[in-house]
């Protein structure tokens, strides 16, 4: 059958679920408004980074943090499946694992690339007001980091079992994620023995990356900060349609 | 060519052997039955046929395809109704049936006259734009079992299709099973523990317990080979030597004015029985049912609360 009809059925079925779940795009946008507001607003004024006044410099932090959030925990909906038991009959179909990975993968980027765009919009009105162009450079980044954590939450989700499991392990990953990577603080603050945390992490290239299109502070090079979530990009999804495989054949 | 034949198929996990070296071909246009307690290895065997575990030894092919090398095709082949409900709540009927037909690769211009002519095949079409979710036990039920025939398949499985249905829902989706059968022209191999669904519905039943088959035959030879059907009546002049004499009757036993006859094909013959049976006051009918013929087989009663038992004082 068709690798792009499988593909397409999925992400169909994701959207006109999402669609009818207001409260998940809701519910999406509250943490990192209240981030936004409260250490952004809240120490913007008084303190400086790196010459950057801090609610400027942390927008492009939150920012990815909610394309972060939103992609990795979009992985827990095949367990919420799984226990409505319509996981079942999707894993019968005669769609190869290759394209339900795929359909996934591009239903759970098309959820948080929405939030994206959500809060780049209420952000202009607090007072974020980057260039068109920077803008549109770091929604693409933002789409690839999107990719990478979309793809991580669907890998820990098709080897769980129950929702309740994937919030555990996603919370273990996604805390340190989050901080060790340059979206709070500048990285070069640390102690050299955690700097190395934050170059293995691929979301320090990620939020360097929007940071310097929103910005145009960034430590590393774009071309370095793409190549680097695209490796971690191909393996994730690599690995993830593999476990898909997995799922669709129990051995 | 059987549609469906399958060569010391074998599930294990661990030590225990959920299915073990099962043999069976199933012929093209049956409904079989699996019949078995709960588990018995039921629904692991639908599991492999489907290719959704692979077996640990042993193979089988579905419609000419290998389960374990054909995967692809097998899954063409077929439509796989669960048992629970597998529809998606958040969509309405006619959207579950139209995700589905893309994921089965059904031509996108009949997509919408097959999906029309499914739900009005289980009289689904006035909720067609309603909700999932806010649909009973038996309406989910019947849009699944269409679901799993939108791309033709030659082979429908369904696990336990009646399982938590009232019994008025039940007689209604057998009704359904049989009409799809029938209009379908497809295959059915069905797993339940309820007898009565076995009985009615199927033309061959396995019985499987503990992951064995213990026979395979239709449910009119299984229960002649088991037993005979028994009447009781009570008559205070009945006509003994005239009823040794009918060439149904088995054996007749006799207490007082009670009598206890064996005999075969009851329902056939219980009006000729009654000629000679005088006076009758009461008469109680006991069919062979495939109670017995499990009992017979596997030396255990099914162990489930749904049916038989109670029938004291009619040891065979």
């Amino acid at each position: 059958m068709s690798f792009f009809e499988g593909a397409y059925a999925i992400w169909l079925r994701e959207l006109k679920t999402y669609v009818r779940e207001k409260e998940r795009i809701i519910s999406g946008l509250i943490s990192p408004l209240i981030w936004l507001l409260g250490f952004g607003f809240g120490l913007g004024s008084s303190v400086s980074v790196s010459g950057t006044r801090y609610d400027q410099f942390i927008f492009p932090g939150i920012l990815t943090m909610t394309v972060l959030f939103a992609s990795m925990f979009y992985g827990i909906y095949i367990l919420w499946d799984r226990k409505q038991d319509y996981l079942k009959a999707v894993l019968v179909a005669p769609i190869s694992r290759s394209a339900l990975f795929t359909g996934k993968l591009i239903g759970g980027v098309s959820e948080a690339m929405v939030e994206a765009v959500l809060l780049l919009i209420i952000g202009y009105f607090l007072g974020f007001q980057p260039t068109l162009a920077g803008a549109i450079l770091a929604l693409l980044v933002l789409t690839l980091i999107s990719v990478c954590m979309t793809a991580l939450g669907l890998l820990v989700g098709a080897k769980l079992s129950t929702p309740e499991g994937f919030q555990l392990v996603i919370s273990i990953l996604i805390w340190p994620l989050f901080i060790f990577s340059g979206a709070l603080f500048p990285l070069s603050n640390l102690p050299s023995w955690l700097s190395l945390l934050t170059q293995l992490n691929p979301l320090t290239y990620g939020v360097d990356a929007v940071r310097g299109a929103l910005i145009g502070q960034a430590a590393f090079p774009l071309y370095i900060d793409i190549a680097a979530l695209l490796v971690f990009a191909a393996a994730v999804i690599y690995a993830g349609i593999l476990s898909f495989g997995d799922l669709q054949q129990e051995k | 060519m059987p549609i469906i034949s399958t060569s010391k198929l074998t599930k294990r996990y661990g030590q225990l052997a959920a299915v073990s070296n099962l043999t069976l071909s199933i012929e093209e246009g049956e409904i079989f039955g699996l019949l078995g307690p709960n588990g018995a290895g039921k629904t692991t065997t639908l599991s492999m046929l489907a290719t959704l575990r692979s077996p640990t030894s042993g193979s089988a092919k579905v419609n000419g395809y290998d389960i374990s090398k054909q995967r692809n095709e097998v899954r063409q082949s077929i439509g796989m109704v669960f048992q629970g409900t597998s529809t998606d709540d958040l969509l309405t009927a006619r959207e579950n049936l139209e995700i589905h037909a893309m994921l089965y690769s059904v031509p996108s211009d009949i997509r919408k006259k097959r999906i029309d002519e499914l739900l009005a095949l289980v009289e689904l079409t006035d909720r067609a734009n309603d909700l999932v979710k806010h649909f009973s036990g038996g309406m989910k039920q019947r849009l699944q079992i269409v679901r799993g025939l939108l791309h033709h398949p030659r082979v429908l499985f369904l696990d336990e299709p009646t399982l938590g249905l009232d019994p008025q829902t039940r007689a209604h989706v057998w009704k359904y099973i049989e009409r799809v059968a029938k209009e379908e022209k497809i295959t059915v191999i069905l797993t339940t523990h309820y007898m009565e669904e076995a009985e009615s519905l199927c033309n061959r039943i396995a019985i499987i317990d503990h992951g064995k088959i213990a026979v395979l035959d239709t449910p009119t030879n299984l229960k002649k080979k088991v037993g005979s059907d028994m009447v009781k009546f009570v008559s205070n002049n009945a006509d003994a030597k005239k009823i040794k004499s009918l060439k149904f009757v088995r054996k007749i036993e006799q207490k007082g004015d009670s009598y206890l006859i064996k005999l075969d094909e009851v329902s056939k013959n219980l009006a000729s029985l009654l000629k000679s049976a005088g006076n009758v006051s009461s008469v109680e009918v006991r069919p062979v049912n495939l109670s017995d013929v499990f009992i017979h087989y596997t030396g255990h009663e099914m162990r489930d609360e749904e049916e038989g038992g109670g029938w004291q004082g009619w040891e065979r």
